[in-house]
């Protein structure tokens, strides 16, 4: 019989606090799996979102019909010697129909309508001096507005990230408490066993020796639920149905690609947690106890 | 091996004992005696470490044992076997399994082979795979003394470790602790039985201690 043999043994195999471990590690880590999911999905989409409106803009230009053709061409003249503008293009009026037509139908008279022209803009990945274009566009085309997205991109990009922050702070309290709960039956053990203690403690065994044996068991139980409700959390959400593309917010919610691999860290984190929780509940029960 | 200088202790209803100065060589041999409630028990509690003195000094092993870091009293235990008055056991683990604990526990090698002959020795061979809860007292006491030495301890502390022996078991144990002693062990075991005295001191130079009225006293050979 060897020291990390006797070392496994030494406490008994009873009580409720293992069980206590077990659970509620498996609870806390399909918690956890859907916050981190939770924080990943709102990463992408602030992502996502940040990326997809940063690079263009448009411009919006209303005049009388008389002035629209100088007007533009002042437009584009200002652009063109914009730095940080890479194109600049004017829509076309039927590709200016295909996007009304989603809105107002296809029996749209379109020439009767007073249409602004759209020039839509490509931007270099550090843009223009935006302020600058704005008070340049103002002195040479009136009617001209500048509208580079960011009244949409802010509030989503903002809120992405809030949402993150939330998932985070759902991690965070998760690791907590279950922390706390680790402590709490890490103690519950070492003070139901106090015949154990004494015993060790006449034939020399070190607070270390101590400590260790009942940690080994509370650790293992930790990994064991963690592994559980991991395994159990990322099963519910392959099972969540196929979001409609409509519903962009929801689509994403999950993981993809690579990003599966994360929740597969919750267990050896749980166990960790345990570990450094139960170790340091020990070592200041025993250092109590004479 | 231990040394008490002006050691007194008190539970806090007065002294038990006041004063007391006493040497324990390496390869002495000591009895202590005393009336029930006198402190026997008491005084080899502070021979481990279990008590603190309430005034004087206590050396074990060369070390103060006031001074003494918890992993240095460890240490310490390590080589002092002690027999408890109520012998404690692992309850879920077999005798076996209990009597290999000291050397288990602080990561010494046993050979499975010195754990059986050492039952055998104690008369425990049939109950190497019991658990300690269905054994008698007197086997208990038996397993526990058969503990305390496994690590062949530089000193052994036992508190009345025949009290529920038959004569012919009590010799037995008795010359186990003799063979010990000759090795070079520091023997101490507190006992009320004149008998066993009188049977130790025909093999071994022992020398008797008896606390009464506050005070230990030192016998001379003669009894
Ligand atoms: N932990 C304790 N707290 C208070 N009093 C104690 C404690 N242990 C022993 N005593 C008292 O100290 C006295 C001596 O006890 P003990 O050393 O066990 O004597 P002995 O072993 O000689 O019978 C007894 O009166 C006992 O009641
Ligand atoms: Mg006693």
């Amino acid at each position: 019989m060897s020291t990390r043999a006797i070392s496994g043994l030494v406490v008994p195999p009873k009580g409720h606090s293992v069980w206590l471990v077990t659970l509620s590690a498996a609870a806390m880590a399909f918690l956890a799996v859907f916050a981190l999911a939770l924080s990943v999905t709102s990463a992408r989409l602030a992502a996502s979102w940040a990326e997809a409106l940063s690079q263009t803009a448009t411009v919006r230009l209303a005049s009388p019909p008389e002035e629209m053709e100088l007007q533009t061409a002042l437009v584009l003249d200002v652009l063109r010697t914009t730095p940080g503008i890479a194109e600049a293009r004017v829509m076309e009026l039927d590709e200016q129909a295909a996007l009304l037509e989603a809105w107002l139908g296809p029996d749209l008279p379109l020439d009767a309508l007073p249409l602004p022209r759209l020039i839509e803009l490509t931007e270099t990945r550090e843009g223009p001096d935006r302020q600058g274009l704005r008070l340049r566009l103002a002195a040479e085309a009136p009617g001209a507005v500048y509208d580079d997205h960011t009244r949409w991109r802010r509030p989503l990009v903002q809120a992405a990230t809030r949402l993150q922050a939330v998932a985070l702070v759902a991690l965070g309290l998760i690791g907590g408490v279950t922390a706390a709960i680790i402590a709490l039956a890490a103690s519950a053990a070492l003070s139901s066993n106090g015949q154990v203690i004494r015993v060790l403690r006449l034939v020399g065994a070190r607070d270390r020796f101590i400590a260790l044996a009942f940690m080994r068991r509370i650790t293992r139980r930790a990994l064991l639920g963690a592994t559980g409700g991991t395994a159990l959390g990322m099963a519910a959400l392959l099972a969540l149905p196929e979001m409609d593309a409509a519903v962009p917010v929801l689509a994403g919610i999950g993981f993809q690609g690579w990003s599966w691999a994360l929740p597969l860290a919750i267990p050896p984190l749980a166990a960790l947690l345990a570990w450094m929780a139960s170790m340091a509940t020990a070592f200041r029960v025993l250092r109590g106890v004479t | 091996m231990i040394l008490f200088e002006d050691v007194s202790h008190d539970y806090g209803g007065g002294p038990l004992f006041r004063d007391v100065s006493v040497r324990l060589d390496t390869g002495s041999f000591h009895f202590l005696t005393g009336p029930s409630g006198a402190g026997k028990s008491t005084f080899l509690k502070l021979c481990y470490g279990e008590l603190l003195p309430s005034s004087g000094k206590v050396t074990l092993l060369n070390r103060d044992l006031r001074a003494m870091s918890r992993d240095q009293l460890a240490e310490t235990r390590e080589r002092i076997g002690v027999v408890h008055q109520d012998c404690q056991f692992l309850d879920h683990l077999s005798v076996e399994q209990n009597v290999g604990l000291p050397m288990t526990a602080t990561g010494r090698p046993v050979k499975d082979s010195d754990i059986s002959d050492l039952l055998g020795w104690v008369g425990l061979s049939a109950q190497a795979d019991a658990l300690p809860p269905t054994l008698s007292g007197g086997e208990r006491q038996r397993a526990a003394l058969a503990r305390a030495i496994v690590s062949a301890p530089n000193v052994l502390l036992a508190d009345e470790p025949t009290g529920n022996l038959d004569w012919e078991m009590s010799q037995r144990l008795m010359m186990l602790m003799i063979e010990l002693n000759r090795m070079g062990t520091a023997v101490v075991i507190a006992t009320h039985d004149l008998n066993l005295i009188r049977f130790a001191k025909a093999q071994v130079q022992a020398r008797v201690m008896r606390i009464s009225g506050r005070k230990l006293q030192l016998a001379g050979s003669e009894l």
